[in-house]
């Protein structure tokens, strides 16, 4: 024994130096599923114990069903079994029934929406990188001791950088969007097509989870979603350079980042993100059916009521004032189907940044209306046709329904925060497709009705596209 | 009588000053972090390996140049946001290697430090890819024709780094 271990005294070393090393890398790793992430050394043990234990428990019920079955009440305990089984199948059907009647109370209650606001960042500089090809991060000169802490995006003035991944005292490791555990929640620009950056191996960066029935085009401009928690919504990550078919049901995306990852200097760290909840005019007490009709087209006066009178504020919105106030786009932007920036960004002069933001913090934002869409003209769109509305009967409806309009929104000047205040939000309009990267506070906000979509909405561009970037 | 180096009873064996010892590896793991910012190229080149290898070579230990891999390795998974035992594992088995073959062969040559440092620059990248893409289920490409040109990319900087070495290694 002796001399085989004299003999082989190295290689034995090195045996019990790569298992202890490995051993080490089970208790780091992680195995993901759809459910949780274990340690690998769990896996590993789990999978060693667990075949002998359910050859055992398979013996022990093979015996004991021989013995209860065939030579100890026979029958009895079947049936006694299957009642046992009716009563805990109605059970969880009771649970879930429960629960979905929760679930709809809160769904009752999910009003409200919360837009993003950079309102604070550190600028750090990047003093070094991991050494590896294989880990794409980078370490900046800010840490614990500059209030950095982890999962806090990382950004510069051109678009996405990463995000923090460790915090020290006064460095902290940022891991950057092209390493191939990252991932960040993105939007196209104008498609408005959401998906999922991850890194590649190679370090490129690319765009999953888009259905291969989409159409992407080429040099579309992608930006954060926002749904990731991490990146605030709208900044600028890359342009889309490669569409092609994948292996599976997606595309393959390929994205060229906005800034040259491995020529980083300084970065800023978002540090403070403001979340900013549209408040609903809680003092207008309309009814229902006063709102609808509000959003009913009306009569547009005649001529000797002053054709530029105070009543309208341009001769094309002979809408009915109300009806024209009545929309008040609190919704961000992802739900302007037309790849507008976010509205709350645009709809007052910001105040004076803090050193570093990005995005100026729309602070009056109060008055959320809309841009109007405009017409070609720049005016404000013939919305509503002056048709008084029908009281509800077999025929009208869909008459009331055509002549619906887009919802008037108020000129472009009057988003500046003149806007009276009969025109602030009365019901914010329903989510929409884009709308999934809002917190839906659930703050008790009131429904608002559905708003009817008219087939000939103008879609086009804002007037102004004020996202500072 | 001479001294044949050929021979494996007469190979010389050396060994390093400690700051030399502890020095050398974190300029090494230092530069391998820093330079990337500054030279781009410079990804392609892993001076912990390096490193690892000349001080294998030299001391000519199995024992040393598996323990010294291990540690140079370690440090460096440290920098990196992977699990910790990558590099670490790949650079022990490097280690182990070049000690043995530095027993065996004549490694003072820079023709044979240039091959040696290639075929230890694939088995590392081997050992590496496989750890990495076996255990922590990373997502790895490998690519035979990038593996030889940054092996020889490698072999060419490491027969300077040896001759560098050179100059500090002490004779037992």
């Amino acid at each position: 024994m002796e001399s085989l271990f004299g003999r082989y005294r190295n290689l034995i070393v090195l045996v019990g130096v790569l298992f202890a090393q490995i051993l080490g890398l089970a208790m780091q790793v992680k195995r993901t599923n759809d459910i949780e992430s274990t340690r690998l050394i769990r896996v590993w043990v789990v999978d060693a114990v667990s075949p002998p234990e359910k050859l055992l428990a398979w013996v022990q019920a093979a015996v004991g069903g021989v013995w209860h079955n065939y030579f100890y009440l026979r029958g009895v305990r079947a049936d006694n079994r299957a009642l046992k089984q009716e009563i805990e199948r109605m059970r969880l059907e009771e649970v879930r029934v429960s629960q979905d009647a929760d679930q709809a109370r809160r769904l009752q209650a999910l009003l409200a929406f919360k837009e993003q606001f950079i309102s604070q960042t550190v600028a750090a500089q990047v003093i070094g990188s991991s050494g590896s090809e294989q880990s794409r991060a980078v370490y900046i000169d800010k840490g614990e001791d500059a209030g950095i802490k982890p999962d806090m995006a990382v950004i510069t003035a051109d678009g996405v950088v990463g995000k923090v991944l460790h915090v020290y005292g006064s460095t902290s490791l940022v891991l950057l969007i092209n390493d191939q555990t990252s991932g960040v929640g993105a939007i196209l620009e104008k498609t408005r097509l959401q998906g999922i950056l991850r890194g590649t191996p190679a370090g490129e960066i690319a765009l999953e989870k888009v259905m291969s029935d989409e159409t992407v085009p080429v040099g579309e401009l992608v930006l954060t979603s926002g749904g990731d928690r991490i990146f605030p919504k709208g900044l600028p990550v890359g342009r889309v350079t490669k569409v092609s078919p994948g292996s599976d049901l997606f595309l393959n995306i390929r994205v060229k980042p906005a800034i040259s990852l491995s020529r980083l200097e300084e970065v800023l760290v978002v540090t403070k993100i403001d979340e900013r909840q549209t408040e609903p005019d809680r003092s207008a007490t309309a009814r229902a059916a006063d709102i609808l009709s509000e959003r009913l087209p009306t009569v547009p006066p005649k001529a000797e009521n002053a054709p530029g009178g105070a009543a309208a504020p341009s001769s094309s919105s002979s809408a009915p004032k109300p009806a024209a106030e009545a929309k008040p786009k609190v919704s961000p932007s992802a739900t302007v189907p037309n790849g507008t920036a976010p509205v709350a960004r645009k709809a007052v002069t910001p105040p004076p940044s803090s050193p570093g933001s990005l995005v100026k913090p729309a602070a009056e934002a109060k008055p959320k209306v809309s841009p109007p869409a405009p017409a070609p003209n720049g005016t404000a769109p013939v919305a509503r046709k002056a048709v008084t509305p029908a009281p509800s009967s077999p025929g009208s409806p869909s008459k009331s329904a055509a002549d619906i309009k887009p919802k008037v929104s108020p000129p472009a000047s009057a988003i500046t925060g003149t806007v009276p205040p009969a025109r602030k939000a009365l019901m914010p309009p329903p989510p929409s497709a884009g709308n999934v990267s809002k917190v839906a506070a659930g703050n008790g906000a009131k429904t608002s009705p559905k708003p009817v979509k008219p087939a000939t909405e103008p879609k086009t561009q804002p007037a102004a596209q004020e996202t500072p970037q | 009588m001479a001294i044949t180096y050929t021979s494996g009873e007469q190979v010389e064996v050396y060994r390093f000053s400690i700051p030399a010892t502890i020095l050398i590896p974190l300029a090494a793991i230092f530069l391998q972090a820093w330079l990337p910012l500054k030279l781009h190229f410079f990804r392609v080149f892993d001076l912990p390996l390096l490193v690892t290898i000349g001080f294998a070579t030299a001391r000519r230990s199995q024992l040393a140049g598996l323990f010294t891999g291990g540690i140079i390795g370690l440090l460096q998974d440290a920098l990196t946001h992977q699990p910790i035992g990558l590099y670490g594992i790949s650079k022990t088995v490097v280690g182990f290697g070049a000690s043995s073959l530095g027993i065996k062969l004549d490694v003072e040559h820079a023709g044979a430090r240039f091959l040696l440092t290639i075929a230890f620059y694939v088995v590392h990248e081997i050992v590496y890819f496989m750890i990495a893409r076996g255990l922590v289920s990373l997502h790895l490409e490998w690519s035979w024709s990038r593996e030889l040109w940054s092996g020889l990319a490698n072999a060419f900087l490491g027969v300077l780094l040896y001759a560098l070495m050179d100059r500090v290694k002490q004779r037992t």
